[in-house]
């Protein structure tokens, strides 16, 4: 604990690139770009299915194939791809090649939870409720973005928390590829048998993930309708979106 | 990756032993954690039942555990218990508990009230009744937690490679070793083998389901 608090106080670790504030502020660009980049992919393939009710089952295989790979192996199988391939892009390796396999897997990874929470969010909805939207005339696009997107908004919002933990569980792995954010500290702090550094990067990792975790929850209850909020206590899942069989993304 | 081939089968031929002895050490940090994580969870389901209030409570515990990424769970123990395996199958065991303990206490809660009614006229006992009645009816909402439980495990498996050092770590032990010397061959084998195990783990585990809930089949082909 000494370690800690020598490590945790030391000016020095509080600027510069190696620095705490630099570090986390490159794991929190990297995993929000992922989870954009994801979103772009992602959302509109998950609005399709949903709405239309095709593709389901693709989408689901997605879902769980996805989740059987381990977020450590992919982005270590890109890595060699990457080297072989970044010349022939007129890329030069040596320019810190690590982020591109790093931040591709961030990217696979937020797909599956992103994807799922908007089809099964949408297919949620009562299909009653959107036929009679359908037959009061209301338009395709109208039923989407005025009907279903809000009512499919808390287990929409529940996919991008499980999406943005992974990307940031993934991303603390990236250090292993001197990929930087927090998980350097832990990856250096073994490395240089420095256990107040390991421990720096355990707190504040740990504590990033809790936060963003928290903040997306409380997100997905002022986002939900007033109509689907529960009127009591009566749900014992504090958590939220955490309904028994529904697809979550794996700890990784 | 002077001139080799990307993927060297000779290699992988030449170590097939190497390939059953990750094998064997993956499966290990597979069971154990797994049966721990049951014990924990099927404890803190039963007390659910007679104390409704605690399912907040360790719902949120679990959660905070299963939140914290993977990469500092097992880094945080290993200047505590080193290169031993609890440094592995400790965070192994926390990651199961918010899966496992959400499905056992959702499949107990799936057991229709008459049924309760029913089993309390027939004069069972609240052990009997959990036994005859609310376990077995709560398998296939187990099962599907045991099954995401046990895919989940096998993936955190090779990020425990990291920390592991050459003792632990399975499968991902090669893809460790494939980076470290630069060798894509092990990488892949690594990599290949994980996903491949959580299939196959997968599909014994719906097996075993189906073996459970003989009655469940008929519904089943209903869809």
């Amino acid at each position: 604990m000494d370690a800690l608090v020598t490590f945790a106080t030391d000016a020095a670790n509080w600027s510069g690139t190696n620095g705490i504030p630099t570090r986390l502020v490159e794991h929190l660009m990297l995993a929000l770009a992922a989870v954009g980049v994801a979103t772009v992919i992602a959302l509109p393939a998950g609005l399709y299915i949903g709405h239309t009710g095709r593709g389901q089952l693709l989408g689901i295989n997605l879902a769980n194939i996805g989740r059987a790979i381990p977020s450590y192996a992919v982005m270590v199988m890109i890595l060699p791809l990457a080297l072989a391939w970044a010349p022939t892009f007129g890329y030069d390796p040596r320019l810190g090649l690590s982020v591109i396999p790093i931040f591709l897997a961030m990217v696979l990874l937020a797909i599956p939870p992103i994807l799922v929470a908007a089809f099964s969010g949408l297919r949620e909805v009562d299909r009653d409720l959107v036929e009679s939207a359908r037959g009061m005339g209301m338009q395709e696009r109208q039923i989407l973005l005025g009907i279903e997107i809000p009512l499919a908004m808390p287990i929409l919002v529940g996919g991008y928390r499980t999406a943005m933990l992974q990307v940031i569980a993934t991303a603390t792995i990236g250090a292993i590829l001197d990929g930087g954010g927090l998980g350097q500290f832990i990856v250096d702090g073994i490395a240089r048998r420095d256990d107040g550094m390991l421990y720096t990067g355990v707190i504040l990792v740990a504590t990033l993930a809790i936060g963003v975790d928290v903040g997306m929850s409380w997100l997905q209850r002022r986002l939900t309708p007033r109509s689907l909020r529960p009127g009591g206590t009566a749900r014992s899942d504090p958590a939220g979106a955490l309904e028994p069989t529904a697809a979550q993304g794996s700890a990784a | 990756m002077n001139g080799r081939p990307f993927i060297d089968w000779d290699w992988i031929l030449a170590h097939l032993d190497d390939v059953v002895e990750k094998l064997g050490q993956h499966l290990m940090l597979l069971f154990i954690p797994m049966v721990a994580g049951f014990v924990i969870s099927m404890a803190l389901a039963i007390l659910a039942l007679r104390r409704p209030g605690t399912v907040g409570p360790v719902t949120l515990a679990t959660g905070l555990l299963y939140t914290i990424p993977s990469l500092a769970a097992f880094a945080v123990l290993r200047p505590i218990f080193g290169l031993s395996l609890w440094t592995a199958v400790i965070p192994l065991t926390t990651y199961t508990l918010l899966i496992l303990y959400r499905n056992i206490v959702a499949g107990f809660r799936a057991v229709p009230p008459e049924i309760h009614e029913a089993a309390l006229g027939m004069g069972y006992t609240p052990r009997t009744r959990l036994l005859r009645v609310e376990l077995p009816l709560a398998v296939p909402l187990i099962m599907a937690g045991v099954r995401l439980a046990a895919v989940t495990t096998i993936g955190l498996v090779t990020i425990a490679a990291v920390i592991g050092a050459d003792k632990f770590g399975g499968f991902g032990q090669f893809i460790t070793e494939g980076q470290q010397t630069s060798f894509p061959t092990k990488i892949y084998l690594g990599g290949v083998l994980s996903v491949l195990l959580a299939f196959t783990v997968d599909g014994v585990l719906v097996l075993v389901e189906r073996w459970l809930t003989p009655w469940a089949r008929v519904r089943a082909a209903r869809g």
